[in-house]
């Protein structure tokens, strides 16, 4: 039993409609504690005040923002090399998710940016490759919906992904050149192991981030069900058509 | 190949080939910002790299849309797709050909509108060095979105919608280069990192807008 054989629409969607209840309660549940613990069980900050609570939702949609990218590259790099349609589905289903994860991170960093930085934007390189990769998703959903052929659109579709995910890296480089920053950097450096935010912020903030990325999965799985379903009804419908 | 970009060279050099609108487009984009920022000298002088090279990119898009569209229509592309030569190459012959068509005027021509807008002495030689290392990979790129929207009705405004972010490291490289020139800085980080980008694009695009162009066409 491979994890191919889930490329199967029945059997993935056999063991997405499983797998949802529990994806979205244990969502539903971190990003409650998350978010409660956040906003309420928290002190404020010696030098922020109260502003730093968004940090609960700006950093865990930002997080969300760049892997649904990652996600989306690997599922197009599966349908080009496997052509599994439920893998180009998933990448479609995915695209919206990482939209709204982009515009909360960016709305939620400019109402945090108005007290603390003394303006709603700066051309800073993380907000600057943020309002591109925001680009590159709408570019990305536009041609979706352009295309008619959904196997054409598919190929195309995962084509520009892969040509965005190069120009997007370029783009971050070449913004960080272009501009130094008023963006702090991060505060959990995964690869040093180190981190400078206090237990006390941190494990809110990981309950939230794990809560975030549930809800993606969720999400997907929700989206990509519904293009499946979308598939199978334009199907019969056109048999039908035929069929007259 | 010589004989496909000669029957480019000349499809877009004879009436009907819109071989000027590019370079008039730059030149009333140009026209245009002074009356949108003020005629203040100093002003302009400081924003003329930014514009110029802007004025260029946008001077580029537009003509992209003719790039494939035309031969999508009359059905030489179907040809293309079967002839002997490769499709990589017949994609790469196109791209050079909308260069030499639309980038190299734009390349000439910014100088002189330079002078319009005030651009610093010491500004031109280093805008006219960055045009020209940059314009190529701004046609490459363009052959790219050209082939994803081939064959989609109405697709100029997607095409732009598609195009405009890939063109960004290769604005912001550039109009860096022409900005430090014209301030009297050293400009060759942004113009080797700029190489780096035209080189590579040209080196690597050419296959993606070859296989787009095989799924559109299938």
């Amino acid at each position: 039993m491979s994890i191919w054989s889930y490329a199967n629409p029945v059997k993935f969607l056999a063991l997405s409609a499983k797998l949802q209840p529990y994806l979205w309660a244990a969502a539903a549940l971190c990003i409650c504690t998350g978010l409660i613990w956040g906003f309420f069980g928290t002190p404020d900050d010696y030098r922020q005040g109260s502003t730093v609570k968004i940090i609960y939702l700006h950093v865990p949609a930002a997080l969300m923002a760049i892997n649904a990218w990652f996600m989306m590259l690997l599922t197009s790099l599966i349908w080009l090399v496997r052509r599994h349609h439920v893998s180009a589905l998933a990448a479609r289903a995915a695209a919206p998710v990482g939209l709204i994860m982009t515009v909360i991170a960016l709305v939620t960093g400019a109402i945090w940016g108005q007290p603390m930085w003394g303006t709603w934007w700066a051309w800073d390189p993380r907000l600057t490759s943020f309002l591109i990769l925001f680009l590159f998703y709408l570019g990305y959903i536009a041609l979706w919906e352009a295309v008619e052929d959904p196997d054409t659109a598919a190929d195309l579709t995962a084509v520009l992904c892969l040509v965005g995910s190069v120009f997007a890296a370029l783009s971050r480089y070449a913004v960080q050149f272009w501009n130094q920053g008023l963006h702090q950097g991060t505060s959990i450096p995964v690869a040093t192991g180190g981190r400078s935010v206090s237990d006390v912020f941190f494990v809110p903030l990981a309950i939230s981030m794990v809560g975030f990325g549930l809800l993606f999965v969720a999400l997907v799985l929700y989206r990509t069900g519904t293009e499946i379903r979308l598939r199978r009804a334009q199907a019969l419908r056109a048999r039908q058509e035929r069929g007259l | 190949m010589i004989a496909l970009l000669m029957r480019d060279l000349r499809l877009a050099l004879r009436a009907g080939g819109g071989f000027g609108l590019g370079l008039a487009f730059f030149l009333i984009v140009t026209t245009l910002v002074p009356f949108s920022v003020g005629p203040t000298p100093e002003l302009l002088s400081s924003i003329a790299p930014g514009v110029l090279w802007l004025g260029a990119l946008l001077a580029c898009l537009l003509s992209l849309d003719r790039l494939l569209a035309l031969d999508y229509e009359d059905g030489t592309l179907d040809l293309l797709l079967t002839a002997p030569l490769p499709l990589e190459a017949a994609v790469s012959v196109k791209a050079l050909a909308h260069w030499l068509t639309t980038g190299l005027p734009l390349v000439l021509a910014a100088p002189l509108l330079g002078v319009l807008l005030n651009l610093p002495p010491s500004g031109y030689a280093w805008l006219v060095a960055s045009l020209a290392l940059g314009t190529p990979a701004l046609s490459v790129i363009g052959t790219f979105g050209a082939a994803l929207t081939v064959g989609i009705k109405r697709g100029g405004l997607l095409l732009s919608l598609l195009v405009l972010p890939l063109y960004v490291p290769t604005l912001i490289f550039g109009a860096e280069a022409a900005r430090r020139g014209a301030a009297g800085l050293d400009p060759s980080t942004p113009l080797v990192m700029l190489a780096g980008i035209t080189l590579g694009t040209i080196a690597l695009m050419p296959f993606a807008s070859a296989a787009v162009l095989r799924m559109g066409l299938r």
